[in-house]
């Protein structure tokens, strides 16, 4: 590490030194907790213009950190101590890596003299967040910091987008360092553009299908391509399906968007898959929780796949055609390419399917509170560019199915690891980093327990999110599946004591109700949602609705199962 | 999408000589459940690189196995060896002689 060049030189440490590099990557807001291997660095942050927010929990600091990534598709960063600090962060590192989402995770670490001597809140970080991370650092003496720290962040952002994490020794924290100039701040790299002769390929495979889809993935979001992939649908005459991740990226009104397909997909976009001849995934990566199956995911079609990560072509599905690159910069040159195509009989047969499995649900005037009409009620009351995270289970895939998302990155939601938890902090996240925005976070009454101090953080920084408990007093889909999968042996899924959450939120400084279903619950949600600052809004729903239609796990996307007739009022 | 031929292959990698970089490339072979039967590491002299020989029999996914391996930033480069034969690595081993087996 030979940075030559004499005078003028600048005595720091090497705590302060990462400060200032931090500041150079435009990091202005920081989340984490203090604790004794990183306090170097704490108290390098006094007086920085770095606003440092106080989670309650690391886990809290790691998601928040994700809700600023998600938000602004710009790597986020968040500060731990060593031992049980880097621990608590694993969760929200993990969960960043399976959804590509840009973090750079940032922990203390005793010093080197101590490591590997069992010593006060050792832990080996960088053996443990090895396998979760694009990549990781022990950072061995301070001069390293000047490399590591923007490399760490050309990474978090180049490419597939991935966590980082960076452990900081104390040692190194405290060292004296003398530098000379400072390094350019880590930006994303281009890759290597597609060679022409396979988008060539592409459109002619695309202007000689009968029946093509476009399977679009979160990629297309991180990628910035959604409004291409709308033009190309349209170019192509291709219906669009979508991934979890992917929401938001094609508005539902569009007439060729199909919605999600998958275990909790739509029964007609399911079934349209099954009919393609050329199946276009862009940004997606064949979860098994949207190809079913897999070995009898859309059987008559051509694969044709676009991704930034070249171990996704094929990893899963075989592609006929495997495009590595920037999908905003492929299907720009495949729109070149690509006169318009007309498929009438094919979008008529799609329009038909979409038309004839709809969503089972009761009329709003006859159950208001059934999730998928709360879903639908919510997505007239906040302004189309609200954000909405959620938290894992029903309720995630009630708003995945019926909240009407018009923009990218308007659904922060868990979707590779299914983080319960995930929801509160993630929204604290999206509020800080886009403070004009309306910010609601679903949730149910098992997930809000999984983070619910971030309540107290909520409640210091005043943010404006509203949080949604669609409670049900289960962990609703885990009792979903022992209902269809395991003879309706409930164990371990219902709660036997159902806490005041509103009390709860009132005690944490936050406004908090209960909603009465007797009298015009819509209004009371309706009103909460207009007051000022945060709040937690507790929605009694049905304490056994199943989530529908569903593929049972490990079948093909074409057995789906419905709601049962008895159930069923529409 | 499992070859129907098992195969036997010898890889070859320059990587970043530098404490972790092991760990990252045997942790990958862990977690993805890729099989690996050998393994030989030697630092290139006069340089901050290792070359690394890997033997890997019976593996189906041969091709997720270099992309991954690609992918890995301590991970320089990935080159077929089939020039190579995997005895290589049994005569390397054979050359010295055994340790006397100790009861702890």
């Amino acid at each position: 590490m030979e940075r030559a060049q004499p005078k003028p030189t600048m005595k720091t440490t090497g705590a302060q030194l990462l400060r200032i590099l931090l500041e150079r990557q435009g990091i202005h807001t920081l989340p984490g907790i203090p604790g004794g291997a990183i306090l170097p660095f704490y108290d390098a942050l006094h007086g920085s213009a770095i606003r440092h927010v106080l989670a309650r929990h690391e886990q809290g600091a790691g998601f928040i950190a994700q809700g600023m990534a998600r938000v602004t598709g710009r790597a986020a960063a968040c500060l731990a101590t060593s031992g049980p600090g880097a621990t608590n962060l694993l969760t929200a590192i993990a969960d960043a890596r399976l959804d590509s989402v840009p973090l750079v995770a940032i922990t203390g670490q005793v010093s080197q003299s101590l490591i590997g001597t069992d010593a006060f809140q050792e832990v080996d970080t960088y053996g443990l967040t090895l396998p979760i991370t694009k990549h990781n650092f022990l950072v061995r003496n301070a001069a390293e910091l000047l490399d590591i720290v923007p490399l760490a962040f050309q990474l978090a952002e180049s490419g597939r987008p991935g966590p980082v994490a960076i452990d900081v020794p104390k040692d190194v924290q405290n060292a004296a360092i003398e530098i000379n100039t400072l390094p350019e701040p880590g930006r994303r790299q281009q890759l290597p553009p597609c060679a022409d002769e396979l988008i060539d390929t592409l459109a002619h495979l695309l202007a000689h299908a009968q029946r093509p889809v476009l399977y679009l993935g979160g990629g297309v979001i991180a990628s910035n391509a959604t409004e291409l992939a709308r033009t190309l649908a349209h170019r192509s005459a291709a219906p669009v399906v979508s991934t979890l991740m992917a929401l938001g990226a094609i508005p539902p009104e569009d007439p060729l968007f199909m919605g999600m397909l998958g275990m909790h997909g739509t029964q007609g976009t399911n079934l349209l898959l099954e009919e393609a001849d050329l199946v276009l995934a862009i940004g997606a990566r064949f979860d098994d929780r949207a190809t079913g199956k897999v070995a009898e995911f859309c059987p008559h079609a051509t694969i044709a796949h676009i991704d930034i990560d070249p171990a996704e072509i094929g990893k899963i599905k075989t592609a006929f055609l495997g495009l590595v690159g920037d999908a905003a910069d492929i299907l720009c040159r495949l729109l070149e390419r690509l006169p318009p195509q007309k498929h009438p009989t094919w979008l008529a047969r799609a329009a038909e399917l979409r038309a004839s499995y709809p969503l089972q649900h009761p009329p709003r005037s006859e159950d208001p509170l059934h999730p998928v009409n709360l879903c639908r009620f919510l997505g007239e009351q906040l302004p189309s560019d609200a954000i909405i995270t959620t938290d894992v289970g029903q309720h995630q895939m009630w708003v995945a199915q019926a909240y009407p998302f018009r923009q990218p990155r308007t659904l922060l939601t868990s979707g590779g690891l299914g983080t319960m938890g995930f929801g509160l902090p993630a929204a604290i996240g999206a509020a800080l980093a886009a403070p004009n925005r309306r910010v609601a976070c679903v949730t149910g009454d098992g997930s809000i327990l999984m983070n619910i101090q971030e309540l107290a953080t909520l409640a210091e920084e005043n943010l404006p999110v509203a949080v949604l408990i669609f409670n049900n007093t289960h962990l609703g889909l885990v009792r979903q599946q022992q209902e269809l999968f395991y003879g309706q042996r409930y164990e371990a899924s219902r709660f036997a004591t159902s806490p005041d959450f509103a009390a709860i939120a009132r005690g944490f400084g936050v406004r908090g109700i209960r909603v009465d279903p007797s009298t015009d619950p819509l209004t009371q949600i309706s009103a909460a949602l207009t007051g000022d600052g945060p709040c937690v809004i507790d929605i009694p729903i049905n304490t056994t609705e199943n989530v529908y239609p569903m593929v049972p796990p490990g079948a093909a996307n074409r057995h789906m199962m419905i709601a049962q007739p008895e159930l069923t009022h529409a | 999408m499992p070859n129907p031929m098992p195969t036997s292959t010898i890889l070859e990698l320059i990587v970043r000589n530098h404490p972790g970089t092991m760990s990252h490339i045997t942790g990958l072979f862990a977690r993805r459940a890729f099989n690996l039967e050998a393994i030989v590491v030697v630092p290139l002299p006069s340089t901050e690189t290792s070359r690394i020989l890997l033997h890997m029999a019976d593996e189906p996914k041969l091709e997720q196995v270099e992309r991954q391996l690609t992918k890995l930033h301590d991970v320089l480069s990935v080159h077929h060896r089939p020039d190579l034969s995997p005895q290589i690595f049994s005569r390397l081993i054979n050359q010295i002689p055994t340790a006397p087996c100790k009861t702890f």
